[in-house]
């Protein structure tokens, strides 16, 4: 099973080694990390999705805890905001390009760069959005793609 | 003031009265500083040893042990130091030199990325890049070395860093928002705790090294007389209870007593304090205690639940949980319990065949010669042997390598116990094989008047390996003889300035103990036993503790 765990550290040298030195180390496979600023200055947040049954999820989140630089490590695999960004460079040739404005329009992503016979589209949205417009485009011929890993926040009111 | 002066007057802030090290290129300021200190410095003959002397300094007194070592070589020599600390929960700090700033990462001469290599096993680690962060990472270092479940903590000094000149304010605080340990324990755990010491009709105590660290000894006794229970240790956790207390079942695991093992694999109830369940404690997992709830306290809560479920968690400090603990339970008699304990010990005492010249001998006698001894071991079957046959009286007498099982240890542990207590008797228990991975130390001994005394279990073989391959490697002695029995430890010891002397018959054991303990220098004692001798009782790999077996 996929867990999400969000990890406010503070904003210092080293703090993304630490953390990727101890997933490597106590063996616990990292999906998909994501490094940002905060709304202050001094902390950082990371957003790890990783893989396993509860006693890893456990054992990451207590590990976790356990650097000096960790300030807060929350779980938030339920009732939360997950967004993605994905760049894609699909193939467009001018007998396509209609169908993949179209596409665009339907899952409100944005084409951002239009070349002789290329696209570059940003799509938004949870993991499962981004992976069926991913899909989508296969059709038309993906030349190239990146794609953030996961930011994610519990909905509600701050606690 | 240069930022080595200030370094140096922060050290003795914070109490440092001696350290280990070996002086280099890239520390250079910083001994040019601690010429002039209150400080001691003990020059050690390798790195390794030094922070294996500040580790055994710190076992044994309680206080933090410090050691220096220039960059690069200095520095990844400190590794087995720093690991072996990390383990074994034990506080040190480690100032290793580096290459200025302007040349980190350019693989200039003698650089290291040392902050980098320890990173999995130090608590934390610095590298000080502005020299205005000296004093506030040295405050931070020690206050993360002691406190908490303790560790090893490294502070890597760039040379520039060090000549800098700063102001002298030592902070009176720390200010680390992540870095919180909790130590009072939840009440309403506690509680439950108590509540099903009272159910039980078999309960056990399962002391860890976690008792010692904390000072939690006298805690401890009084409960396990309160409930009454019986008390078994971790390796670690031997002598957090006098051996000679009637509740005292010594140590189990892979190398534990019978009786110890027997009482744990069927206790309904374990109250484990300060220990983490190793897999040499509790031998396989799935038949661990099967009938037992396990109420398992520990400062570190990434220890609970990590190896064996866990009934009642409770994090906090062993002393304070433990005093609080005692106020909820009452003296219940359970009879049969106690008989049938009784009769395991009585039934299956921790034995050995007399006949020649046994290694185990050698520790009988010195336990009874030295009984106030403080005792270091190295790893393997001098280890197991010392661990069972040494009774201790209390806590931090006995120091050994725990988690890691580093050979080479021992000696140099002793040395930072022996400068710890000047006028106590100092032993390590050693073995051929473990003594000649730090045996360049004698020279810090002689140097520095360190009176330690090695007993070296001399058989010749890196014993326990060949143990291992008699029993379950068809006797393929694969690289473990070492020959030994052509090496003069005599003669070494004498070669370095040492006393030395070698002991070929049981019958002269005791003088030979009596008059080492009387001299008031380094002296190896070189004991030429028996190479057959085994470790026994045994809990086989992969077996549960109450399929242990004897050596029949």
């Amino acid at each position: 099973m996929r867990h999400t765990i969000a990890v406010l550290v503070e904003n210092k040298p080293g703090v993304l080694a630490r953390v990727a030195s101890l997933f490597r180390r106590r063996g616990f496979n990292i999906e998909s990390l994501t490094v940002g600023t905060t709304e202050r200055e001094d902390l950082s947040r990371m957003t790890i999705v990783v893989e396993g049954d509860e006693k890893v999820v456990e054992q990451v989140t207590k590990q976790l805890n356990k650097l000096i630089e960790t300030i807060k490590v929350s779980e938030i695999s339920e009732g939360s905001v997950e967004r993605e960004l994905c760049l894609i460079r699909v193939h467009a040739p001018p007998e396509k390009r209609g169908e993949i404005v179209e596409l665009t329009n339907i899952f409100r992503a944005r084409i951002v760069d239009v070349s002789r016979d290329s696209f570059i589209i940003e799509v938004t949205g949870d993991e499962d959005k981004v992976n069926a417009f991913i899909d989508l485009m296969r059709q038309y011929g993906i030349k190239e793609l990146a794609r953030t890993g996961k930011v994610a926040m519990v909905r509600g009111n701050k606690k | 003031m240069r930022a080595a002066d200030a370094l140096v007057k922060a050290l003795e802030m914070e109490g440092v009265e001696v350290v280990f090290g070996i002086p280099g290129g890239a520390i250079i300021e910083v001994y040019d500083a601690i010429y002039d200190s209150g400080i001691e410095h003990i020059t050690t003959r390798h790195e390794q040893g030094a922070t294996h002397a500040a580790d055994g300094y710190a076992r044994a007194s309680g206080r933090v042990g410090v050691a220096f070592a220039t960059s690069g070589p200095g520095a990844t020599n400190t590794v087995t130091g720093i690991t072996t600390a990390y383990m074994d929960s034990s506080p040190i700090v480690v100032f290793t030199g580096q290459v200025p700033t302007s040349m980190i990462g350019n693989d200039a001469f003698q650089e290291a990325d040392i902050t980098g290599i320890t990173m999995p096993v130090t608590k934390h680690n610095y590298l000080i890049t502005d020299p205005k962060d000296m004093l506030k990472t040295v405050k931070e270092a020690f206050h993360i070395a002691s406190t908490g479940r303790p560790g090893p903590v490294l502070i890597d000094l760039p040379k520039d860093v060090t000549v800098a000149d700063i102001e002298f304010e030592y902070p009176k605080k720390v200010s680390l928002p992540g870095y919180k340990p909790k130590m009072e324990g939840h009440p309403k755990q506690i509680k439950r705790a108590a509540e099903l010491i009272m159910e039980a009709e078999r309960p056990m105590i399962l002391a860890g090294g976690g008792v010692i660290i904390s000072n939690a000894s006298k805690e401890l006794v009084e409960l396990a007389e309160t409930i009454p229970a019986f008390v078994a240790t971790t390796l670690m956790g031997k002598g957090s209870i006098p051996e000679n207390h009637p509740l005292c079942l010594g140590f189990i695991g892979m190398h534990g007593s019978k009786y110890a093992n027997y009482a744990v694999s069927e206790s309904d109830l374990i109250i484990a304090v300060g220990c983490r369940f190793s897999d040499r404690t509790t031998g396989n997992l799935a038949k661990f205690a099967p009938d037992a709830k396990i109420v398992h306290i520990d400062i570190d809560p990434a220890e609970i639940g990590k190896n064996v479920r866990v009934d009642v968690p409770i994090v906090g400090d062993a002393k304070k949980v433990l005093a609080k603990l005692k106020k909820y339970v009452q003296y219940k008699q359970r009879k049969m319990w106690e008989d049938k304990v009784s009769e395991w010990r009585r039934k299956y005492p921790l034995k050995y065949n007399p006949d020649g010249f046994k290694p185990q001998y050698v520790i009988e006698r010195a336990c009874e010669i030295m009984p106030d001894a403080i005792v270091t071991t190295e790893v393997g079957q001098n280890q197991m042997w010392a661990a069972q046959f040494f009774k201790v009286k209390y806590p931090r007498q006995f120091i050994t390598s725990g988690g890691l099982g580093t050979m080479g240890f021992g000696f140099p542990a002793a040395i930072g116990a022996q400068v710890a207590f000047p006028e106590k008797t100092v032993i390590d228990i050693a073995g051929d094989g473990s003594f000649f991975m730090n045996i360049q130390e004698l020279a810090t001994c002689v140097k520095y008047e360190i009176p330690v005394k090695v007993l070296v279990l001399n058989n010749g073989y890196l014993g326990m390996v060949r143990q291992w391959q008699e029993l379950f490697y068809r006797e393929r002695y694969s690289a473990t003889c070492i020959g030994c029995e052509k090496t003069g430890f005599e003669a070494i010891a004498r070669g370095f300035g040492a006393i030395g002397m070698t002991i070929e018959s049981p019958s002269d054991v005791d003088d030979a103990l009596r008059e080492a303990k009387e001299i008031d220098a380094p002296v190896v004692i070189d004991f030429r036993v028996d190479y057959q001798a085994n470790v026994f009782p045994m809990v086989p790999p992969g077996a549960a503790l109450n399929e242990i077996i004897d050596e029949e």
